[in-house]
Order: structure tokens, then C-alpha cells, then sequence
């Protein structure tokens, strides 16, 4: 067992946890946060993305212990004073999800592209997706949502 | 998917992480982790100790000093794909880091880990064959025609760790793939580099291992146009077959995937 400590969503966190504790258990077995999702078990799927250190990785592939004093940002951070980050409202205007099961990896690697790259258009969204699958979509509306947003928050 | 336990320690230098892997040589390095913990939750490696050595920052850097373009090994995918340096010195270099896996997983994973991991379909090897490129350890210099030993092996010794790799820069390069639809790893990717002293293609994902491939050196060495190796074929016998594509299959795709590769190298 090792005592791990970081900062989630702005408040810190610390607990006692195995060594072999993957970041996505971490946060939703310990700390309850069941936005953050596990779609598969092969590390291709992008529903665990989160922000640790203000990058977007997945969470699933990398163990808790390694974000020690590390700052991880998930889905439950997002909104603020309770108004939707830019990404999630323009999801909710575009329709960019139907089972809503991948949302939130879909968001939180929008969030980091946009933050990388500011407006997007549609062929560099789908690049900047290769790592999240959607079963429902087939994506269009996904592309949709994020581009809106990457023009909204880059206009802003 | 939970791996088998282990102890997880943190390597705060470069000196520290040798004394700790001397002390125990049943542990693994840690460095980006995007092949190693995927490995350990399906229970295919069961490390004893991980020393994590993502966090070095003394490992972690992009130098062009000269024709010579120097990476250290802990450096993210994401950060070669970004940089202004490999982009200026060896723009097939940038693309091809840009191109592994996804966003995520070139914010994690290190190329150091790839080559020492050295996966018959990774990215890295084939670039650092066609480029010539030297790798140093804690120990020595070890040239990429001699590193790459076979499936996920190397020259590598008990307690060597990768510090960085020196590419030497070319007057052209490309590098193109095909990938497996579903892993998106290459079932066959050619990197392609002329220099003065000839030209040097390295092919991944279609072997066993990275391997170069003599007579498309020597004919892109008379003529570098696709053309020259359109007709070039190599032997299926050693290739790998699998659900996915048999030898002969993978066979013409580095045939197609080499006279790409010079296509981007004379358009860039």
C-alpha cells in the first residue's frame, strides 16, 4: 500500500491505495467520480480520458501512484458556479451525443485539443479524436459540437 | 483489468533509477507506460517493481546542434510532433511522431520506451534504422543497425537505460504506414532517408522485427523517385501472417508503402 496525494478538480485528495491501482479506479472507486468511464480494457477506447497536469491522457493507462502531486482534472471539474464549460454546452446544442457513454473522453480530449490548437476544422478534429471510439454517432455530431466550440472559445 | 501487484517506485535522477534497477534486477522502467501498463492489465508482463522514470527532466529534451538532431529518452511522442527543431531538421521525423496512436498516448508515451520495448509494428525503430540514428545508454553507443535484435529485443543489457538518440540529419526523408484498422499499428510502415552517403529504408510491422532493405537502398540510391522501387519486391518468407494480412499481402504493402514514403520525402 502507498499513500497517494493530488489535486481533483481543484481539491486535494489523498488515500492509501495498491501500487498497481490504476488512475481510473483511483477516481472512481476512492473518490466516487463515475463521470471518468472504462469502455474497454484494451486502452483504445478514450472514455477515461482526463487532464493530469493540464494534458489530456487516459486514465486507464497509467497507474495512481504516477500522478502523485500531480493536478487531475475529470468531467465533475469542468463546470463552473453551475454553467457548462464551452465544450459541454456546445455537445448539448449540437446533440453530440446519443448514449452518452464516450462524452465524457470525448470532452475532456476536445477540451486539450482546443486548448492546443484553438478553432479546428473538421478534418483536424477527427485527427485529434483517433483516440476516442463512439458506437452510437458515427461522429458527425461529435465534430459538430467541437468544432462549434473550438470557434465559440477561440471568438471569445 | 487489474495487473498483478508490484512495487512502484519513483526514480528521482537518472544515477538514482541505476542504483535502484542494480538492486533489482526483476524491475521494469516506467517511462510513458502505453505499452507496458496496457501489457500488465491484460497480464501478459508481471513486473516485480516498476522504477518510473517518466518524470526525469534531465531525459527530457530536443537539441539540433549542427546536422545532428539529439532526443532524450524520456521525451513524449507529443512534444517530437510539436517541435520546431525536428520539424526544421527532420520534418519526417515530426510526422511520423504525430501519427503514433492517438492524442493521448503521445502525451505519455516516450521514445526511449519505444525503443527499448522495440514492438515488431512500433514507429520509432523503423525511423531509427532508415535515419542511422545512434542510441545512448548509461554504458555506451550503440548504433540502430546493431540495437534492434528480433521481437521486443535489443542490445540492450540488465541495467543499461537509454539517455538519448542522435539522429544524424538527411537531405530527404519519408515515412508512410498502413495500419491495422482496429489497433491502428502498422502492418507495414517504411521510413525512407537519402543522404550523402546513400539512402536507407527501414520497414516495421510487416517482420518479425525492423529490418532495411537492401535493394530498394541501392535503386533509390541510382534514382530517388518512386518509380525506382515500384518494382522492388521483397521476400515474403520472413514476413509475419496473421488474421489481419498474410506474408505476400504485407510483402507488396512495403513495396506501396516505400514508393509513398519517397513521394512525401520529394515533396517536402
Amino acid at each position: 500500500m502507498t499513500t497517494v496525494s493530488m489535486t481533483v478538480n481543484g481539491k486535494p485528495v489523498s488515500a492509501d491505495i495498491e501500487d498497481r491501482t490504476l488512475l481510473v479506479y483511483f477516481l472512481r472507486e476512492n473518490l466516487r467520480l463515475t463521470g471518468t468511464h472504462i469502455g474497454c480494457d484494451t486502452s483504445q477506447c478514450g472514455a477515461c480520458v482526463v487532464h493530469v497536469n493540464g494534458r489530456a491522457v487516459k486514465a486507464c493507462s497509467m497507474f495512481a501512484v504516477q500522478a502523485e502531486g500531480a493536478q487531475v482534472t475529470t468531467i465533475e471539474g469542468l463546470a463552473r458556479d453551475g454553467k457548462l464549460h464551452p465544450v459541454q454546452e456546445a455537445f448539448r446544442e449540437n446533440h453530440g451525443l446519443q448514449c452518452g457513454f464516450c462524452t465524457p473522453g470525448m470532452i475532456m480530449t476536445a477540451v486539450d485539443a482546443i486548448r492546443r490548437r484553438g478553432a479546428m476544422d473538421r478534418e483536424t478534429i477527427r485527427y485529434e479524436l483517433e483516440g476516442n471510439i463512439c458506437r452510437c454517432t458515427g461522429y458527425h455530431n461529435i465534430v459538430s459540437s467541437i468544432e462549434d466550440a473550438s470557434k465559440k472559445m477561440s471568438a471569445a | 483489468m487489474i495487473p498483478y501487484n508490484f512495487e512502484y517506485t519513483r526514480a528521482k535522477s537518472l544515477s538514482e533509477a541505476q542504483t535502484m534497477l542494480a538492486k533489482n534486477p526483476d524491475a521494469k522502467l516506467l517511462a510513458g507506460g502505453q505499452t507496458l501498463i496496457p501489457t500488465m492489465k491484460m497480464r501478459l508482463a508481471n513486473p516485480s517493481a516498476l522504477i518510473d522514470i517518466s518524470n526525469l527532466e534531465e531525459l527530457s529534451f530536443i537539441r539540433a546542434s549542427g546536422d545532428t538532431l539529439t532526443i532524450g529518452a524520456t521525451t513524449k511522442h507529443g512534444m517530437i510532433a510539436a517541435s520546431a527543431d525536428v520539424k526544421r531538421m527532420i520534418p519526417a521525423l515530426a510526422h511520423m511522431a504525430s501519427h503514433i496512436g492517438d492524442p493521448a498516448v503521445r502525451a505519455m508515451g516516450t521514445i526511449g520506451g519505444s525503443l527499448a520495448n522495440n514492438d515488431p509494428a512500433a514507429d520509432y525503430p523503423a525511423a531509427a534504422l532508415a535515419l542511422n540514428a545512434t542510441i545512448k545508454t548509461t554504458n555506451r553507443e550503440i548504433k540502430a543497425d546493431d540495437f534492434f535484435t528480433g521481437m521486443f529485443s535489443t542490445a540492450l543489457e540488465d541495467g543499461e537505460i537509454i539517455t538519448e538518440i542522435a539522429f544524424p540529419k538527411p537531405d530527404r526523408g519519408g515515412y508512410t504506414k498502413f495500419c491495422n484498422p482496429a489497433s491502428r499499428y502498422p502492418m507495414a510502415g517504411v521510413f525512407v532517408a537519402q543522404t550523402k552517403n546513400g539512402v536507407r529504408v527501414g520497414v516495421t510491422g510487416a517482420g518479425p522485427g525492423v529490418f532495411r532493405v537492401e535493394a530498394m537502398e541501392a535503386a533509390l540510391a541510382k534514382n530517388f523517385t518512386p518509380d525506382a522501387v515500384a518494382n522492388v519486391a521483397v521476400a515474403s518468407g520472413d514476413l509475419n501472417s496473421d488474421i489481419h494480412a498474410t506474408a505476400e499481402y504485407r510483402a507488396h504493402l512495403v513495396t506501396v508503402m516505400a514508393k509513398r514514403a519517397v513521394e512525401q520525402a520529394l515533396a517536402a
